[in-house]
């Protein structure tokens, strides 16, 4: 028991903190899926479907039996047992296909996974997918979701020919009324294209069986371990505490693996039957076909305002391309576009119809943004056409039409209630950090010379921290435990699964902060049911907002557990705890964490009515979402020869609430603001008319590479979130949902004096100068 | 018919007897357990499975392990010498040049090789030497901020 206090100065909250995961990263000595490797373990390989649409005649495995080294080939027939994959999304009047694991009598898409093969050697199950002779019978199929609302388009499921899955509908306000008002109204047909995910990482399974347990061990490359060990044994008819999944170090996901799949049944099923453990690794042509696609949507906009540039209110009509099944969360995610219509804007009438269609593509589900970016991309793309039409500054009509900092909470025509806001604080900061006057001198200047040049502006709004429970598929809270060993070191779960964003980190310095202690004393556990209470997972930008406030909650508790150890042990009824001792305010006699946590385990004298040891679980439901916002400002210039686009300056303000650590969320600003510079110029998945996946492989689908993005000016603006104790909002999608419209923008800013109102996205090179030429703007 | 190759793997002298198909990154993964490097699309675009052969970096799983017969193979795993940390490792620490990690024992190869060869790099270069290698998560900044902090150090 020491007599002086040492007082610990530092903090870290709010600090350039590096990453505690790093050095296991960095040397290569971390353990993805795919290093696993287990005594007599089997691979893997799947028959996919070459064709989007047909029916199987028959499936012949004899001669891939034959070969050496393979020891099964199952089919849908041998799967029956299994249930379906799960749709989370409920709907009123839904159509949900029946998704089996291994496909029937009749196969929905390219990629979509027919038999699988098991064998001894990766190369010899690799090369017995071969020897599978199924024998087709191509049917027609539809691959764009306005050509399958059509008369007569092929029907995806025959059961439903007109290809419809759901509508749905909602408004607020009364949008006939502002209509029927309104000075003018403006209208666009805006498409968000399909965009294959691409984590570097595909997807994986090691499934391990032990029948003697009657325990499986599921280690999938996920970002819901919990999830998925509840809806996974519920489809292989498994008591859920007889799985266990684990999510070791997973390589990115960005949605794609907020997901249950076929393939990680199968692999169950797989070493249920085989006996032995079995790994499955996605092939990259395997993840671009069969792994969820996102976006695709066309939205059919109308925006009503008067000339002074106030708006009125807005329709949308939006077509979502779902296609062939619904996975995990696939109707839901237009939804959110329909809820975060409003954007960052005061308006109160909104009339929105959705159209979910069935096409003979992969399912499209949540990826990055998950249906903010479509909608932001959509109002602020509007936005400017409004400010377009009625020769009002880009900036001024934002300013003009932004919710009040005073009118938070503020409740949207959509039934959501923003918690906080000063949307014109991030817009004042982007606009001085690019000297926006000068910079419109210029392009007046740059116009003379013949050069286009644009400038474009996005002010987002976004909801993150999914969310309150009633308003989630899953359930929306999520679990926290600290656990303070008997020596004082920290130990944090927590049920958010992160891989990548860094929380082991922002954790260990929210948990070394509260208790007053070295960071290098904590230690932050993650993605193993086994270890980690049930959690909902790591997506939606919610990880720190719900994960880190329950483990705060749980900090809270534990702290008055120790003060009354350490009051015991002080023998005082006045104490305090700071920088990781229990000090007594009388004599300053004080006693250290570790003194406390031995105390409590050791158990010789107990305050009253308290138990042993120093272990404390919260499970934190949200009051509500979080809603950050942010203005970014693009500058580009087209070369009027080829019709490239050169972003000359990224500029983003993102107003995250209040920042844990700076060093992280400039990372997570950096990667969003590259996918949403993806989506805008360079990404698109293509299917051709057939159904045939046209960008199969990276030679055709353009990830950005490091030459193809601009330096991003990136800075903030801090206002913090009511919602939580710890004033954070998120960050995770922030860039992707604020980076789309700002480029975009910019480039028809660049062409607008030329007639040009609007361009789809991906602004290729190719699309640039078509639209150049038939505006007489070529060279 | 496996083939035996004689080779020297970070450092150390090592023969086996392969299939004549397998490719060098299996053979480093599944045969060695050298798992650093990557596997992320199996057809020399991403670059996460790049290594060092003969001082040069490449991706190996573009070449076979009969390939590599006779040289010298570096992976990030033999990077760190005497419990160091090679600068462009501690440089993508401490610039928070990675997050998830999987293109990161690439990248760090890539930028290796691009600092030896360039050991003042503008951005420009610096953008233009990780070219071969995708990262989706960090939108490449911070690990140019890396680069460009390995070099200073080096230069300091």
């Amino acid at each position: 028991m020491g007599t002086t206090t040492a007082i610990r100065t530092k903090t870290y909250v709010g600090e350039r903190i590096r990453r505690k995961e790093d050095p296991r990263l960095i040397t290569g000595t971390a353990t993805y899926v795919d290093d696993i490797q287990m005594p007599g373990m089997h691979h893997a390989s799947i028959v996919r479907s070459p064709h989007a649409a047909a029916r199987i005649k028959g499936i012949d495995a004899k001669r891939a039996l034959e070969t050496p080294g393979v020891v099964a080939v199952f089919t849908g027939a041998d799967v029956k047992e299994v249930g379906p994959v799960p749709c989370g999304a409920s709907l009123p009047g839904l159509r949900v296909p029946q998704h089996s694991i291994l496909a029937r009598d009749r196969v929905y898409f390219v990629g979509h996974p027919v038999a699988v093969v098991v064998a001894t050697d990766r190369y010899v199950a690799r090369d017995a997918v071969d020897l599978v002779e199924v024998d087709y019978e191509p049917l027609p199929a539809v691959a764009d979701p306005e050509r399958a609302l059509e008369p007569g388009a092929p029907a995806v499921h025959p059961e439903w020919p007109d290809n419809v899955a759901f509508t749905y509908h909602q408004e607020g306000g009364d949008v006939n009324k502002a209509f029927a008002g309104a000075e003018v109204v403006v209208k666009q047909r805006i498409t968000s294209q399909r965009l294959i995910p691409t984590a570097m990482e595909t997807r994986g399974v090691v499934a391990d069986w032990r029948a003697g347990d009657k325990a499986l061990t599921l280690y999938s490359s996920t970002q819901i371990p919990h999830l998925l060990r509840t809806l996974v044994a519920m489809m292989l008819g498994l008591a859920e505490n007889r799985l266990r999944v684990v999510a070791p170090e997973v390589g990115g996901g960005f949605g794609s693996k907020l997901n249950v799949y076929a393939e990680e049944a199968l692999m169950g099923f797989v070493a249920m039957r085989i006996g032995k453990p079995v790994k499955w690794i996605e092939s990259r042509r395997e993840n671009f076909a069969a792994t969820i696609h996102g976006r695709g949507h066309v939205d059919y906009f109308e925006l009503a305002a008067n000339k002074d540039g106030t708006i009125l209110g807005l329709k949308l009509k939006l077509i979502q391309d779902l296609g062939a099944y619904h996975q995990l969360l696939t109707p839901a995610i237009p939804t959110l576009s329909v809820l975060m219509i409003p954007g960052v804007y005061r308006f109160q009438n909104v009339f929105c119809d959705i159209v979910g269609v069935f096409t003979n593509c992969v399912p499209t589900d949540a990826y990055r943004g998950a249906g903010r970016p479509e909608a932001t991309h959509g109002i602020e793309r509007m936005v400017d056409i409004l400010a377009d039409e009625l020769k009002i500054d880009a900036a001024e009509i934002r300013r003009k039409n932004f919710v009040r900092p005073d009118e938070f909470p503020f409740a949207t025509a959509t039934g959501l209630s923003y918690d906080s806001g000063n949307y014109a604080a991030p817009l004042d900061k982007a606009l001085e950090i690019v000297d926006y006057n000068r910079l419109l001198e210029e392009q007046q200047q740059a116009r003379k010379e013949g050069r286009l040049v644009g400038v474009g502006i996005s002010t987002y709004g976004e909801i993150c921290a999914f969310g309150p429970s009633p308003a989630t598929p899953a359930g929306g809270w999520e679990s926290g435990s600290v656990n303070i060993d008997p020596t004082g070191k920290v130990t944090v779960a927590t049920g958010a699964s992160p891989h990548g964003q860094g929380e082991e980190t922002t954790f260990a310095q929210i948990a070394a902060d509260e208790l007053g202690i070295d960071i290098d004393d904590v230690v932050v556990v993650h993605g193993d049911t086994a270890i980690v209470s049930y959690g909902i997972g790591t997506f939606g930008s919610r990880a720190t907002a719900v994960g880190g406030t329950a483990v705060y909650f749980a900090l809270q508790e534990l702290k008055k557990k120790i003060g009354t150890f350490g009051a015991m042990l002080l023998d005082s009824g006045d104490v305090s705890y700071r920088a990781g001792r229990c000090i007594c305010n009388k004599t300053g006699k004080s006693v250290s964490l570790s003194e406390i946590a031995a105390a409590s385990y050791r158990a010789m004298k107990l305050p009253p009515n308290t138990e042993p040891g120093l272990v404390s679980t919260c499970f934190w439901e949200p009051p509500n979402f979080t809603f950050p916002f942010g203005a970014h400002i693009a500058v580009t210039e087209i070369d009027r020869e080829t019709g490239a686009v050169s972003v000359k300056r990224y500029v983003a303000v993102d107003d995250c609430g209040k920042i844990i650590n700076p060093l992280l969320v400039d990372g997570q600003v950096h990667g969003g603001v590259v996918q949403g510079l993806g989506q805008a110029l360079f990404e698109q998945a293509v299917y051709d008319e057939t159904g045939q996946l046209v960008t199969g492989e990276l030679m055709d689908y353009a990830v950005p590479k490091a030459t193809m993005v601009p330096w991003i000016e990136s800075s903030h603006t801090e206002t913090p979130s009511p919602v939580n104790p710890l004033g954070v909002k998120g960050v995770g999608e922030a860039g992707t949902i604020g980076a789309s419209p700002a480029i975009v923008n910019s480039v028809v800013d660049a062409l607008s004096h030329l007639g040009v109102q609007h361009l789809d996205m991906p602004l290729t090179p190719e699309r640039v100068w078509r639209t150049l030429q038939q505006h007489g703007g070529q060279a | 018919m496996k083939r035996k190759i004689t080779l020297k793997i970070n450092g150390k002298p090592r023969s086996d007897e392969v299939e004549p198909r397998l490719l060098l990154i299996h053979y480093l993964r599944d045969v060695l357990g050298l798992t650093g490097p990557h596997i992320g699309c199996e057809t020399s675009l991403c670059g996460a499975c790049t290594v060092s052969l003969d001082g040069k970096a490449v991706k190996s799983c573009a070449l076979l392990a009969v390939q590599a017969d006779g040289r010298e193979v570096l992976t990030i795993e033999g990077l760190a010498a005497n419990g160091q940390l090679h600068p462009v490792q501690q440089a993508f620490w401490d610039e928070h040049g990675l997050q998830c990690g999987f293109c990161t024992p690439g990248m760090i190869m890539a930028s290796r090789q691009l600092l030896e060869r360039n050991p003042n790099p503008t951005e420009a270069e610096i953008r233009h030497g990780i070219d071969g290698n995708l990262c989706r998560c960090t939108g490449y900044q911070h690990i140019v901020n890396a680069v460009k902090a390995a070099a200073a150090k080096a230069g300091a």
